[in-house]
Formats: structure tokens, sequence, C-alpha cells
């Protein structure tokens, strides 16, 4: 039979269907379809706890980390009063000791200026050290660097910071004599404070006794070269595309492919500002992501790839007419 | 009850990893993403159990 | 097909009534009988149409799993075997609901489901995606292990240069629990149920180059004499079960290719 077809330029839009209604129906039970979804998730989730459980490898104390990388902690500390570490020269939202990154003449990273104020040589250093009692060497040394002057103490700072740098190991014990002034007290004491326990508190809830924000413990930590050894020995380092990975042999986050996709090619892998680059990046993909039914050539796009011929292998009619 | 936080001496070894040129991939990610692009691909060749042209009406 | 009983009162608020208006467009938002049909089109009929239904039922064991895991709290699976199995179960319940939820992303792109007014189906489904993500990423930041406190120290860079991370604090455990918790999976739960609800509203979209009736004018010399029987006899926007349909042809299946 014979038949006219109504001309293709006469449908509305390139994204035209029928009504899905018109169509022949069977009998179909969603809700059993659901509880058996359910109960198949279940089963699979159970038994993938059982045989694989879960990583959970313990954070790192600060008590560790004084243990596993004493000069480690020294040079950090030492890096925190000489203003020369990653907190000390952030920008905000921390402070204002860095402009932070850029998307060409637009600072994103500025515009809500410090929200989350850090003063790392006194709150990872000074301060905590303050609070010891019966400790004549490390006041004499507060109070040699109360009386200074802000260039002396950095002087001092950078003076040790490099000799330390020379030393082998960075071994404070191997560090060449010259002028440091207390900075080596006050790095040693920082180390010795780390290594009784009492850090994370007196970095978190000194004042407030319910500390449940740790980012003065993370900074400080992160500052340092330690927690990124360990990470990195994991394969979550940002140049090992560990944005996706988990530790241990567990699967990560393979979704995030894309994100951490960017990192690692020219420009972003070179870039200051890789960082605000790919997020700008990202949020333009998100949207055309989003808008992909509007997007002309991307919504008709299908039809020529023809992996729908084999989800629907009969050429369907409402109606039923062939 | 602090002990069990915080890490023990030795760390937990590392996952397995693949190396591709620039791409480099661990293996529970990759077998992850090719246990799914096998799945979609069974899902759409494999006949689906109650499509009878007798129930349609 | 109606068996409604006949009021003695109005049954119906004022028409004009905020309620009466709130009423009829809860009433419209999904066409009469297919909030939980028990029938479906016949061209739903493939294995990857299980992916959708397969990702609720993850994020229904993943929430379930999560609530457990708020009875013994934030560091509780540390030192319970109890603890860390529930971890576990969550776990592996969000690998599963990502697994299944790119698996019927696939499916749903080389069907090109938004045809047919079903754009904001898709784009619930994307924002769904983002939003998971999100929510996932706060999950990972509260695990108080190593694992925490190496993805907030880099992921904070990223969040800083873009602005956001003078407010969202990915160090701050104590807004984090509560983001992950309450605030995301709230947000995530509303935009699945907008796109089951634009689900059930649209329909399952029909294969591509599926012609509707109206597309099949009648013919201008038959060539055969009619069928007896014809399929429906006029193409109506459905809001009227099948079951009112008349019978159809016995070879009318619509499977000729």
């Amino acid at each position: 039979m014979t038949a006219v077809r109504v001309p293709r330029s006469e449908r509305r839009s390139a994204t035209w269907a029928p009504d899905s209604h018109e169509f022949p129906t069977r009998r179909y039970d969603l809700v059993k379809e659901f509880v058996v979804a359910l109960g198949v998730i279940l089963v699979l989730t159970v038994v993938a706890a059982l045989v694989f459980s879960s990583p959970d490898d313990p954070a790192i104390s600060l008590q560790q980390w004084a243990r596993q990388a004493p000069n480690d902690v020294v040079a950090t500390a030492t890096g925190e009063l000489a203003g020369t570490t990653t907190s000390a020269t952030y920008g905000p939202p921390y402070n204002t000791a860095g402009d932070g990154q850029a998307l060409g003449p637009v600072s994103l990273q500025k515009l809500p200026g410090v929200t989350q104020p850090v003063d790392p040589a006194n709150d990872f250093v000074i301060t905590p050290l303050r609070t010891l009692s019966g400790q004549p060497v490390v006041a004499a040394a507060l109070r040699q660097w109360d009386a200074a002057s802000p260039d002396q103490r950095m002087a001092w700072a950078q003076a040790y910071s490099d000799a330390l740098g020379k030393a082998p190991d960075g071994d404070p014990a191997k560090v060449e004599r010259g002028s440091y002034g207390p900075v080596p007290i006050l790095a040693i004491g920082t180390l010795a404070l780390a290594n009784s326990g009492a850090l994370e508190g007196l970095l978190t809830s000194r004042t407030s006794f319910f500390g449940v924000n740790s980012t003065k413990p993370l900074l400080l930590l992160a500052d340092g070269s330690h927690l990124e050894d360990q990470a990195r020995a994991q394969n979550l380092g940002g140049d090992q595309w560990g944005i996706m990975n988990e530790t241990g042999n567990y699967p990560g986050q393979p979704w995030l492919w894309l994100y951490t996709f960017w990192y690692q090619i020219s420009p972003f892998s070179t870039s200051d500002n890789a960082d605000v680059q790919v997020w700008a990046l990202m949020i333009l993909l998100s949207i055309g992501f989003i808008c992909v039914p509007w997007i002309p050539g991307l919504r008709t796009l299908p039809k020529y790839l023809g992996v729908h011929r084999l989800i629907w292998k009969k050429r369907w009619r409402a109606g039923g007419r062939p | 009850m602090s002990s069990e936080f915080f890490a023990a001496a030795e760390p937990t070894p590392a996952g397995a990893v693949v190396q591709w040129g620039f791409i480099t991939v661990t293996v529970a990610n990759l077998v992850t993403i090719l246990v799914m692009i096998l799945v979609f691909v069974l899902a759409v060749l494999l006949p689906f159990p109650g499509s009878h042209e007798e129930d349609e009406q | 097909m109606s068996s409604q009983p006949t009021p003695a009162t109005p049954a119906t608020p004022s028409p004009g009534t905020w309620t009466a208006r709130l009423s009829a467009w809860i009433e419209g938002l999904v066409p009469k009988g297919q909030w939980l049909p028990d029938r479906q089109p016949a061209y739903v009929a493939s294995w990857i149409y299980v992916f959708g239904v397969a990702c609720l039922a993850s994020l229904v064991v993943v929430i379930a799993s999560g609530l457990v895991l708020t009875l013994g709290g934030l560091t509780w699976w540390h030192s319970s075997s109890l603890g860390r199995f529930v971890n576990s179960t969550h776990l592996w319940s969000v690998e599963l609901f990502f697994a299944t939820m790119v698996i019927h992303l696939w499916g749903k792109f080389f069907m090109a489901a938004w045809r047919g007014h079903r754009g904001l189906t898709w784009a619930t489904g994307a924002l769904a995606f983002f939003g998971s993500l999100g929510t996932a990423f706060t999950g990972y930041l509260i695990q108080t292990n190593f694992d925490s406190q190496w993805i907030s120290t880099q992921a904070k860079d990223g969040l800083n240069a873009a602005g956001i991370g003078a407010y969202f604090n990915v160090m701050n455990v104590g807004q984090m629990v509560l983001w992950h918790v309450s605030l995301l999976p709230l947000v995530v739960g509303v935009i699945v149920g907008l796109h089951l609800l634009l689900v059930r509203r649209r329909g399952v979209v029909p294969p591509i180059g599926a012609e509707a009736p109206s597309d099949v004018a009648q013919p201008v010399t038959p060539e055969r004499p009619e069928p007896a029987v014809s399929g429906p006899s006029a193409p109506e926007p459905s809001s009227v079960p099948d079951e009112s349909r008349p019978e159809r042809a016995p070879t009318g299946s619509g499977a000729r290719p």
C-alpha cells in the first residue's frame, strides 16, 4: 500500500519525535523491575563489601610526621618563619601575601578577599611555642624573635633555610655555623611540639574547645614534603592522574578522567594559573554537556553514529501500520 | 582510641599502574572502565526477554 | 473506564483558589495514568533500559548505607568492624551508582533521548550527574583519613583559584560533613525527583526514525482493500490508557521493517 508521507521540511525541528503514547504497548511491571534492581544492587554491594572491603589509610598525624620525617618538619617550620612556604605566599582566602591565580585580567581568587585568615609564621610556629612553660631556652628564643625587626627575622630564617638545604639530608645537626638568630631553636621547638602529639590541638581547638576545622594543621602538613611523598607513593600526585585514583588497589573516581586530563597536557601542565584555567574550561564543557539537546549538530549526531539501531532493532511505527 | 586513627609504620602498598604514552591509569580503574564498556556492549546486543509481539496491543 | 464515586458535594475545591490551582497543576504534571503505569511502549525492549532503574536502586542503597554510617558517627568506621563493613557497602554502592549512571548516560546519548521535548529530561540528568560528583567529593573529604588529608589539601587550590574556596572550605570537616549528609543529598534528591517526573511526563522517547500515524496519510490509490480492522482511529495526544483503544489487527504490530 502506497502512502504519502509528510515531507521532512514540514517537521517542526531537528529533535522532533512522535508522541510515545501513540505506540503499541505491552504489559510491564515497573515496581517489580525496581524491586529486582534493588535486590541485584544490594547483593552486588554486599558481596563487594565482603570481598574487597574499603581502603582506610590512617591519617598522618603531626606526631607521625615528626617521627617519620623530622628534617622535613624543621625545614617547614623554618620556611613558615621565612615566609617562603606555600601557605606563607598563598594569598586569598588565607592572607594577602600573594596574588593567587588569574584568568587573564580577572582574579576570581582575590574577589572574596581573606575569609579564612591564616598567618603561618605566628599561627603554626610562634603561637604554639608560646604555650610552652618550663622551657627557658624556647622562651629566650621567643623574646629574641619578638625584639627583632621583620627584616632581621626574615634574614635569619632565610639563612637557616638555605643552610638546611645545603646540609646532608637536611639534617639540622649537620648545618654549617651561621647567623640564624633564634630560628633553629624555634624550628626544632616546633618539631618537639609535633612529636609530643599536642600540635594538632594547639592549631585547631586551642581557643575554641571544639575543633572541627582542620585548616591550620592541614596547611602546615601540606607545606612540607612528607604528605606529598606519601601521596605520590600511592599514585595520587597531580601529574600521575592522581585525581582519579584511590590508595591501594582500589578503583578511584574514573569519572574524573576529563578533569585531570587537562593537567597532563600543555599549556596547563606548565601554567601557574592551571587550576583556574582548568576550572573555567570544565565549567564551559559542563554547560555544553547540559545543553546538548539544543546544540545543532551535536543534538543530531546520534542518528549518524547508528548505535541506536542495535537498541531498536525493528522499524517502529505508531499505530502499527506497515 | 586515637591509636587506630594514625598511620602505622608501613604504608599500604601502592596499586598497580598501566602507562601508555602520557596516560597513566591504575589497573583498578582500567578494569572498572573496561567492565563498564563491556556491560554497555552486552546491554545493547543481548536480546531482552518478553518483547513478544503477541503481548503488544 | 471511570469508576470514581459520584460525590454528594463537589470533590474539587472552588476554582481560582490557590489550593485548586496547585491541585490542578499537580494533576497536569503527568498524563493521567502515567505516574506508575503497568504498560509501556513496546519499543522499550533492550537491556540498556534497566540502567536508569539500576542507578536509582543504587542511590537507594547509597542513602541507606549512609544513614547507617550516620548512626555511628563520623569516625565510627575506623574503630568498628561493623562500621568498616557499612562503609564498604557505602563505597561499593557509590561505585555501582556512578557506573550505572554513566552506562545509562551512554545509552541515552546514543538514543538521542532528548528528542520530542525531552531536553529538560537530559538536562536534569546531567545536573544530577554533576550534583552527584559534588556529593561524592564531599564524601571523600570526610573520611577523616590520609585520603581526606591529601584530597582536601589538593582540591583547595582549584577551588581557591575559582573564588569558591573562600566560602567552601574543604579542610573544614565540620562544614564538609554537613554538606555531604544534609545539603547535597537533598539537592541531588530534588534533581533526581524532577528527572523521574519528566520521564513519566513525556514517556520513554520513541526510536530514532519512528513515525507517528499523523505522518502516514491515507493512500491515494489503494492497491488492495482497506484492512477490516484498523489501528487507533485518530492520533490523540494520549492521556487515555491503552485498554480503551480498539482491538488491533493481528499483523499490525509495527514490526514490519
